[in-house]
Order: structure tokens, then sequence, then C-alpha cells
């Protein structure tokens, strides 16, 4: 009988366990994670909403990419995820990049 | 309906509640005319729903309408200071940027030029370019920063200048078309509309891209003509443009009469942390269909300027119609063919920055009083020969 | 990498239209291409957990999953002989040409995701003669104070999580909006294990008492309406009819909820407020169609009696585009049955229309079933109805564009100050439907409070303000920069 470790994935430093199948947002749900984005006017707490991918609530940073639906996105082992939210969202600074001229 | 004052209609009506004819509409209002504004559609319907609401300088060579882009410029900073708020009024700067050694060196004599034309212009070393926007491409040659170029937002801009419009006692009838003009002899002094008959002394044709079927209606001919631009709508981002930032050969692009497509970069930030990447022009008449050609040079010259913008996400676009007179000047002031007939339009891709100007120009000719400006060059009579 | 040659047609979808739309037009002798966005086929009603990795899953719950099973082992025979190619994990991102009469279509195609990278090869753009266009739909929303607050959900997204995810998004739920879609997500629930605290049907079932004729035609609904008696019976779910969730509380989540009563125009009754400590509010208010590739490519649109702007098909579901033709709930909502009828019947025309046999009998067999599914989904819609004046029950903080954080007040300044009387304007003044969901969630909504700030219902114009958009799904500015256009020598 094989023993291999329960698929994990890490979420701001916290390891989820996963099941075969779940989306990166289920995996979440299931760990009593409600929330991982914060919104960029009012700062307020969002998570899954229409859970099809039509709403883009459920943003986050998965594998350094990011803004992913993370009612899309299929969870896997070693996965690395960030919360979303107006810091983290779009333009992904590389140290190279930070540098000036 | 109408409520005629002192039994002879209202002091002037205006055609277009678009940033020009809000601007028009409050500068009279506030002199003390009474004022009726019309629109076969809704508040800023037309071009000035589809810009990025700049106010420029940088864009200008010496001329008319430099001159009225100083003026207004003048306006926009005293007697609409106090409500720059209801529209996003946001002193930017605007930072022009150079790709070759000959684009540096054109850059540095357009400096010089615009410094004697009374515009404030800063020779930025490339190697500075980076203090100034941190995210730009290191593939440049040199710059030059704009301090005075700022930006509104256009759609509060419009709705902001009626409503204060209405609080000295503009009426404005949206969803109201324009169906012919009522004469007295030569004059014109009323207009007949979908929504009934309106009298005043003047009326002030302030149409836009739209501007040349209302003069012909009254039997004038001002050609104006639509010059289409798409602008490209990005996810929104925290904060990675500080200013409008663009391309040298801009400006040559507005100055520009060819009726193919041009394109060159112009890159801004906005306070809902989407970044607007324009610019095209193209006369290609009222078409509506996108253009994939646009779509892939804005999107490959705002990476070429801005790199780390490849992995960024387009979410929509957008495009208008900028009006575009033959001359590159609007059309400003009464017009003698037709006594009662004013024009405020044609002001191709410049229309926000000059509203402030048009506006008040407009509401001290009306009034009689003395006017900040010549108007002269931007007579409509100037076109009694041109047919489009 | 460009299209290596044009398709006969294009199916865009792979829910049960478009299943249903590929399947015939292969059997017909059409070339056939299906793309679908997801990463197997049977779109939001089939969905069911990866048949990749849990193959398998029980279909519990599945309506005509027999059905389902049939097409994708006829979509896989086609595949497998070459008469049908299958793109899943594919978004079609813009639609172009078809303009000129025999001009084929464009779609520039993206990978649906960017992480991980599809293990498929995805072309650039791909053409196509004909278009079958499936894109389906999703939960209509009506905002309600507190509905921003992480644990409220759209019904759809509930059931997803259970269907596909095999995921219970909460563990004290109450169900609430309209129609007999809160059933089966309420019922999921409560077998998979959730206290189902109630369901609150705005409407009343009273409502239904004209239309029994229609109801009776379709028997298997009337079979499901029993079943669904039952289960609420064995998990004593309470069915408040005329009840709507008025408030949800929380700090940084649900944690409680106020129901109301309201009247027949969905005007909460004061003093009837009652407080239930919940963890999970599912909401839904029947569907809108997703319609920006139809609309895209110039399709005629009309607002059906759910209110919902649907596009226009003729009996054998042409649009008015030529090389269009519309299947499923762009067409009006109308469930699975209505979606598989209407995507055969588009297959066969479209073969007809390219010059191969015609199915005549076959043909009317479908106009028949689709004529019967559509009287059931008319009565269904009306027995449902958007409460007239739900704006009623939202105060100036609710929010209303949940990407753009924009309030009802916010809306309401827009109107009364600035002078917006049409939800385009609303728009551009303040907002609602500029972030990344362009509209998708809130574009009923504002269109509909907009139109009744001006003390009127809403309008075809008013919906399209929020329905058109000129790019399907966000495409990054790399991709544009590499689609296969000349760059302007000038520069």
């Amino acid at each position: 009988m094989s023993t291999d470790k329960q698929p994990t994935m890490i979420f701001a430093g916290q390891e989820i366990p996963i099941r075969s199948g779940q989306s990166v947002g289920a995996a979440l749900v299931d760990a009593g994670i409600r929330s991982w984005r914060t919104t960029r006017k009012n700062d307020r707490p969002r998570g899954l909403f229409c859970g099809i991918g039509i709403c883009f609530d459920c943003l986050l940073t998965v594998d350094g990419q990011p803004n992913q639906k993370a009612c899309m996105i299929p969870a896997e082992d070693g996965m690395r995820l960030e919360p979303g939210g107006p810091a983290a969202t779009g333009v992904a600074l590389r140290a190279d990049e930070q540098e000036l001229h | 309906m109408n409520h005629p004052v002192s039994g002879k209609g209202a002091d002037v009506i205006v055609i277009g509640a678009g940033a020009i004819g809000a601007a028009c509409a409050f500068f009279a209002a506030r002199a003390g005319m009474k004022v009726i504004v019309l629109d076969r559609g809704e508040i800023a319907s037309g071009t000035s729903s589809a810009c990025e609401g700049n106010l420029l300088v940088s864009d200008k060579e010496a001329g008319p309408e430099l001159d009225l882009s100083l003026y207004s410029l003048d306006v926009w900073n005293n007697e609409l200071k106090e409500f720059g708020h209801l529209w996003e009024f946001e002193t930017k700067g605007g930072l022009v940027v150079s790709a070759t050694d000959q684009g540096a060196t054109n850059l540095k004599q357009l400096t010089g030029r615009q410094r004697n034309n009374g515009i404030q212009a800063i020779d930025v070393d490339v190697a500075d370019l980076a203090s100034y926007e941190p995210f730009i491409s290191r593939e440049l040659t040199s710059g030059a920063f704009y301090p005075q170029d700022s930006q509104v937002q256009p759609m509060l801009l419009a709705g902001g200048l009626l409503h204060l419009a209405r609080g000295f006692g503009a009426t404005v009838h949206t969803g109201t078309t324009v169906t012919g003009f009522i004469r007295k002899g030569n004059s014109v002094h009323g207009v007949t509309t979908t929504n009934g008959t309106y009298y005043a002394d003047n009326i002030l044709n302030a149409a836009g891209t739209w501007a040349g079927g209302i003069a012909e209606l009254a039997g004038a001919n001002v050609p104006i003509l639509p010059r289409r631009g798409f602008v490209l709508v990005t996810e929104p981002l925290p904060v990675t443009i500080r200013h409008k930032v663009y391309a040298a050969e801009y400006v040559g692009n507005v100055l520009s009469s060819d009726a193919g497509l041009q394109t060159s970069p112009v890159v801004e930030g906005t306070h809902s942390g989407t970044v607007l990447i324009g610019s095209s022009r193209e006369r290609v008449g009222f078409n509506n269909e996108v253009s994939l050609p646009v779509l892939k040079n804005l999107a490959a010259k705002a990476i070429a300027l801005f790199p780390v913008l490849a992995g960024v996400k387009a979410i929509r676009h957008y495009h208008g119609f900028r009006p575009y007179c033959p001359d590159h000047l609007p059309v400003i002031g009464p017009d003698p063919r037709v006594p009662g007939l004013w024009h405020a339009a044609g002001h191709e891709g410049a229309g926000i920055g000059l509203a402030a100007g048009t506006g008040q120009l407009i509401a001290q000719a009306l009034t009689g009083g003395a006017v900040g400006m010549s108007l002269q060059p931007f007579a409509p009579e100037r076109f009694e020969e041109i047919h489009v | 990498m460009a299209a290596q040659s044009i398709y006969d047609v294009t199916v865009v979808g792979a829910g049960p239209a478009g299943l249903a739309a590929a399947v015939s037009s292969a059997a017909a002798g059409l070339s056939v291409l299906l793309i679908d966005a997801g990463n197997q086929p049977g779109g939001q009603y089939w969905r069911h957990p990866d048949e990749k990795l849990l193959p398998d899953a029980g279909h519990a719950g599945h309506h005509g999953w027999k059905t389902f099973e049939a097409l994708q082992s006829r979509l896989y025979a086609a595949r497998n002989t070459g008469a049908a190619k299958y793109l899943p994990d594919t978004q079609v991102w813009l639609i172009s040409g078809g303009v000129a009469p025999s001009q084929p279509f464009t779609l520039q195609l993206m990978p649906s995701r960017d992480t991980p990278k599809p293990q498929h090869a995805i072309p650039d753009s791909v053409q196509t003669r004909r278009l079958i266009l499936c894109p389906g739909g999703y939960d209509r929303q009506l905002p309600i104070p507190g509905w921003d607050l992480p644990g409220t959900m759209a019904a759809g997204g509930v059931q997803a999580l259970m269907k596909n995810h095999q995921t219970l998004a909460g563990k004290h739920v109450v169900v609430a909006g309209t129609g007999p879609f809160l059933l089966p997500v309420a019922t999921g629930l409560a077998e998979a294990g959730a206290q189902v605290l109630a369901i609150c049907e705005a409407g009343s079932p009273m409502a239904w008492l004209p239309h029994v004729a229609a109801v009776a035609r379709v028997p298997s609904k009337g079979l499901e309406g029993s079943q669904y008696a039952a289960l609420l019976a064995k998990h004593r779910i309470p069915y408040k009819i005329r009840t709507i969730v008025s408030r949800i509380h929380g700090t940084d989540h649900v944690e409680s909820v106020t129901l109301s009563k309201v009247n027949s125009a969905g005007e909460p009754i004061q003093g009837t407020e009652k407080h239930l400590e919940a963890d999970l509010v599912a909401l839904g208010w029947g569907f809108s169609p997703s319609l920006e590739l139809p609309l895209m490519v110039g399709v005629a649109t009309h607002q059906d009696v759910d209110g919902s702007l649907v596009a226009i098909v003729d009996e054998d579901m042409r649009s008015n585009v030529e090389g269009v033709y519309i299947a499923g709930e762009a067409t009006g909502v109308g469930g699975a049955a209505m979606a598989v009828a209407e995507g055969t019947l588009a297959g066969v025309t479209a073969a007809a229309d390219a010059g191969q046999t015609t199915q005549p009998r076959f043909a009317e067999k479908l106009r028949k079933d689709i004529a019967r599914y559509r009287k059931f989904a008319v009565a269904m819609h009306l027995a449902h109805p958007v409460p007239s004046h739900w704006t009623s029950w939202l105060d100036s903080e609710t929010t209303v564009c949940r990407c753009e954080e924009v309030s009802y007040g916010d809306l309401g300044h827009a109107h009364a100050v600035l002078g917006a009387n049409d939800p385009r304007t609303m728009k551009m003044m303040s907002r609602p439907g500029m972030g990344w969901c362009q509209g998708r969630v809130c574009g009923y909504a504002t269109a509909s409070i907009t139109a009744r700030l001006c003390e009127r219902a809403p309008t075809v114009a008013d919906l399209l303000g929020q329905a058109k958009r000129p790019l399907a799904a966000p495409v990054s500015l790399a991709q544009l920069a590499a689609l296969d256009e000349p760059i302007n020598p000038e520069s």
C-alpha cells in the first residue's frame, strides 16, 4: 500500500491540503480560507463569488503569475500561491527591473 | 418646452452637451445669460466619452492653437480651479521621449522653440528618464518633461459643468435632435427639434464631430471631418506610470493630414489603476469596426516604451471620432454668414484641454464684453470656398 | 501560428448546445471545429469532476446524464475520424470578418488560463465559413446590502463547487433569489451534508397556475418537481415564498443574514424581518446569456420575457447575420434539453445552408421539441420575474459594481447631479462595468437601477450598453503585439 504524502499547495506560507480534481479556490475554501484578496478602493476582502470564472473576484498569484482565477486553476502539488490585491496585482517587479539606469 | 425670457426666448441655445458645449453653457450662464442646452444623445455621448481627458501644451507648435491652449490652461488653473475636484483635475505632467539619436536632436530643438513660445519644457537626459518613470524602456535616447500637461475625467467634466450651469439657471434637454433652424430674414433665432421648438437670440453649434451637419442645416459651410482614434485599456494595476508618456513623433502625427493610419504611443495611468494606451489617427469616416492593425500597433509601441507592459492584459478598448478641420484649427466664434449662429467645434484631439478657454471666450463674445484673445484665426467664414 | 485551413463550421462552447451542434454538423458532413474554454465538455449544466483525474466519480444529481455521455462519445468518435477538431482550454477573444458574403470569419484564440499551460497547441487564430455560437450564460445577480462579504456566492458557483470540485462552500446555508434553479442547489448542498436553513423565493408558486398546461406538456419537469419536494421534506428545508435576504451581516465574511417578506413588487415589508446565523448565502435570479461574441459579429438582440437580452434567431436557429447561428441559453434561457435540441438544429441548418443533404423531417421534429420546451421556459420565467421594485431593498452604501466598488449612492449621484439618464452614461461617469469583469456581474443591475431612477423599466438599449464587450476576455499586450497584421511603417 503506497503511503504518498498528501499533495499540498502553499498559500502565503501555509500548507493547504488538496484533493485531486479540486480547483485552487475549492481547496482554500475546504481549508477554511474564505478570502485571499483585498479590493483596491476600500480594502475589502474577497474570495469566491461566481465560481465559474466570470466575476474576477477570486484573483490571486499562482506560481508567480498574478491575477489567476482561483476557481478555474486546478490545484497541483507544490503550487505556490500569494494573495491578490492592489500590491500584488499586475506588474510583477523583478529585481533587475527595479534597478535604475 | 421653451419658456421665453422677456418674451424673446433664451439668450443662447447650445447644441451639444459634450465638453465644449458644457463649458460654453457654464460660462454663459454664469455671466447671467439664459442658456438652453440641447443634445440628440445624452450628456457627453459623443467624442467626449471616447477620449482620455488630456490637457496638453507639449504637443503644440507655435500658432493660434498653442495660444488658445495656453489661454485655456490659465482658465483651468484660475477661474475653474475651485471646481477641479469635480472632474479629477490633476497637473500630472507629460514626459516626451525619443528613441533615436536624430530624435534626440529634434527634441532638443523642439523644446528650445517651445520655451520661446511660453511652454515650460525641461530637457531630460537619458540617464534621468528612469527617475521620472522607473519602468520606462532603457533603449531611449532622451526626453523632455512638460510640467503643465494635465488631466481631467471628461465625463465628470461635462456632467459637472452642466450641473454648475443649471445652478445658474441653464436647462439641459437630452434626447433632443435639432431638425432645422428658424430664420428671420437671413438670421436665425430658433431651432426646431424632435421635442418642440426653442427660441434664442444666439444659437451655438457645439456639436463636435457632427457640427458640419448642424452648420449645413443653417446654410453655413463648416467642413468638420471625423478622425478616428482607438484607446486600449489595461487591467487595473498598482501605480506603474506616473505621468503622461509619449513618443516624440506624436507631435508629427497630430499635424499630419495623412488619411492613412498613424499611430504613436501615448501611455498614462488613471485613478482607477487602468493604464490608457493610445494613440491612433485614421480618416475612415464613422467606421465602428475594430481595427486589428491599430490594436497591434498600439500594443507594440506601448511595450516598446514600457517593456513591463508585455505581460499586462488589455480588458477593453474604445474608439472615438475627433472633429477635424482641414487646417488643424477649431471653429470658434460668430458666423457672419448666418447672423445669430455661432460655432465652437472642430478641436480635433485637443477638445478637452481647449474647452475651458473656448467656453470663456464664447461667453465673453456672446455678452459683448472684451474677449481674452482674438478669435480671428478660428473664424468660421474662412471656409467659404472649401467643400468636403 | 496562423490558420492552416478554413473550417466549414466552428462551434464555440461545449455545453449542451455546443456539443449537440458539433455532433450534428459533423454527422451532416461538415468539417467542424469545436472550441471551448473549459478543460472538458459539459459546459455549466453538465459540470462534473475532471475525467482525467477522477474517471469513476459519480454523477448523482445530473439530469440528462445519458444524453451527455452519448453526445460526448459521438464528439470523440468524430474527432478520431478527423471529422471534427476539438480545442478545449481555449478562449475566443475576438471575431472579425464575415462582412461580405462568403468572406470567412477569423477567430482570435488564446489559452483560457495562464497557468498551468494547456498541453495541446492552440493556434493564434482560425478561419471558418460558418459560426455556431453557443456561449451559454451565468447567474444573473441583484445586489443586496452586504453581498460583497466573502461567503456570498452565486447559486451556480456553489453548485459548480459541488459538482466539479466536490467541495462544500459553507455549512450553514441560505439559498435565495427566484426560480427553480434554487431547488437543485439547495438539495445538492443538503445531500452533501450542509445544513440548508431556508430557500428564500422572492416570487410565489401561485404564479404557476396560469401556466399549468405548459408544465404538463413536459412531463419530466413534473417528475423533477415531486423529487425536489421529497428532498426538501427529507432535509427539513423551509421553502419560504415572497421572501428575500434583505441584508447580509459580518465583518470580514458572512456571519448572519436578515430575511424579509416582500410584496409582489419586491418591496420589503416592515416588521417581517428574521435573523439567521449562516456562513454561506447562495444567490440566483435566473441567468444572463453571454452575448459578447454574438454582438461582436453583429447579431440582433431583443429582450426576452425574463428581462434578459437574448439573440434573435429564426425557427432554424439562423441569426440575422449570414453564416452565424446561435443555440442554447443565448437565444433565451430554457435549460439543457432545449439547448440540445437547438444545437442539433443549428448543425442541421448550417449543413443545409452549406449545400449538404437537408433533413426536413428531423428538422421539423426538432422545431416542435424546441417550441414545447420554449413554452415551458416562458411559463417558468413569468412565474419567477425579477421583482419590479427590487431596487427598494438597496441602501446608498450597497455595492453595485463589485469590481470597481461603485455604490448605489454613487449611481444616484451620477443621475441626480451629473445628469446620467442611461446605463452607458452611468457607466462612463461612475464606472460600473469598467473593471475586470466588464459588467458581467453588475450589468443587468446597473441597467435596471438606471431605468428605475428614470422611473421606467429597462429596455434593450439599456441592456446593450453593458452587454457589448470589444474584447471577449482580457488579452495580454504581448499577444496583441503579435497579431498577424502589418506594423505601421511610419514609426
